[in-house]
């Protein structure tokens, strides 16, 4: 199956709040980006990362177990991790696999951040 | 809603993904087996109580099989992969998401559920009282050099402390086993000689003490407690026939 790359951006929301936009393919190949882009918003001073999947295309469970590997840094430098913009199905996947225990989600950026 | 909402996308691989149960069933045909599995939860790596480990294995098949073949086969013989001191009680056919099979590892009685397949992987989660709380992705891939390589790749917790403080032995115990079933792989795909090798890696030391009562669903302590009811559940049953 063809890949389509993933990109991540990074943007500062409010103080405190950053946001990772996620387009294109999430699977363990693009774990270097995403950690990359998590520097950036630990740099920015994040507290609370919001991670926008409304711009992915498709995720494996080499996806969701580079998220736990994510959600582990998170946790040590005593940030909250939000998603926001997964469509139904991917919200199942993240209930099934019990990571919205640890990764809340919410419908938006605006929720996630009203949510803090 | 408008046409730019999340929920009007349908993802290219959603028959790949199991789909969401709250509690685990096991098939009536291995519900003998299954009775450390029925109606728990699965439980991923952020449920564990332990160290997080990032475990690798890899064999290197060379040009002997594709990733899409080799994987193939290794949905449809998961369990006779395995070295003797496991058993795998899974369907009859190919491994397939939302699959929930009762195995048996050293004497303890667990199972997984299959979270995901597709042509060139496929991934188990654990039920809560397994050894370790893990989430584990088996896979065929192309490097390189042209060359095939299967991997297993684990990310996991010991579930609770009881199992936290066996981890020493339990690592033992699973690098035995794996690099074992890679080993069998390799063989059946005309490569006896492949190269095998293995990786861990602690991603997290920090213990996730609030998850420590998950001592009570330990399955090492529910498989012996079943052996030692298990005659007077026979008696039970004589009885009632």
């Amino acid at each position: 199956m063809a890949l389509n790359e993933a990109v991540m951006s990074v943007a500062v929301l409010e103080p405190g709040a950053v946001s990772i936009g996620i387009s294109g393919d999430v699977t363990a190949a693009c774990e270097q980006a995403l950690m990359a882009a998590h520097e950036e918003a630990t740099d920015a001073g994040a507290k609370l990362v919001i991670l926008d999947f409304s711009g992915m295309d498709y995720m494996n469970s080499g996806g969701i177990g580079m998220l736990v590997t994510l959600l582990v840094r998170g946790q040590r430098r005593q940030q909250k991790l939000a998603a926001v913009g997964l469509t139904e199905h991917y919200r199942q996947i993240f209930e099934l696999t019990r990571l919205d225990e640890a990764i809340s989600l919410h419908n938006d950026a605006a929720q996630a951040l009203a949510s803090r | 809603m408008n046409a730019e909402s999340p929920e009007q996308k349908v993802p290219r691989n959603v028959d790949s993904w199991a789909a969401k149960v709250d509690r685990l069933h096991v098939a009536d045909n291995v519900r003998e087996v299954g009775y450390n599995v029925e109606g728990k939860r699965v439980a991923g790596p952020m449920q564990g109580f332990g160290r997080l480990w990032q475990r690798i294995y890899t064999a290197d098949l060379g040009t002997a099989v594709t990733p899409e073949k080799l994987v193939e086969n290794w949905r449809a013989h998961f369990g006779e992969y395995w070295p003797s001191t496991g058993r795998f009680h899974g369907a009859v056919a190919s491994i397939q998401p939302g699959n929930v099979a009762p195995l048996n590892a050293a004497g303890v009685a667990t199972g997984v559920m299959v979270l995901y397949a597709d042509d060139t992987s496929f991934t188990f989660l654990t039920p809560e009282g397994h050894m370790f709380a893990a989430m584990i992705t088996f896979s065929g891939e192309t490097v390189s050099d042209g060359s095939t390589v299967a991997q297993i790749r684990m990310l996991l917790r010991p579930s609770d402390p009881l199992w936290e403080a066996g981890w020493p032995m339990l690592q033992r115990g699973e690098d035995a086993f794996w690099l074992g079933t890679l080993r069998n792989l390799a063989t059946d795909h005309g490569v006896p000689d492949a190269v095998i090798e293995s990786e861990t890696v602690c991603l997290d030391r920090k213990r996730i003490w609030k998850n420590w009562s998950n001592i009570w669903n330990n399955a090492g302590v529910g498989t012996a407690w079943h052996k030692v009811t298990t005659p007077f559940r026979r008696r039970k049953t004589d009885q009632a026939t």
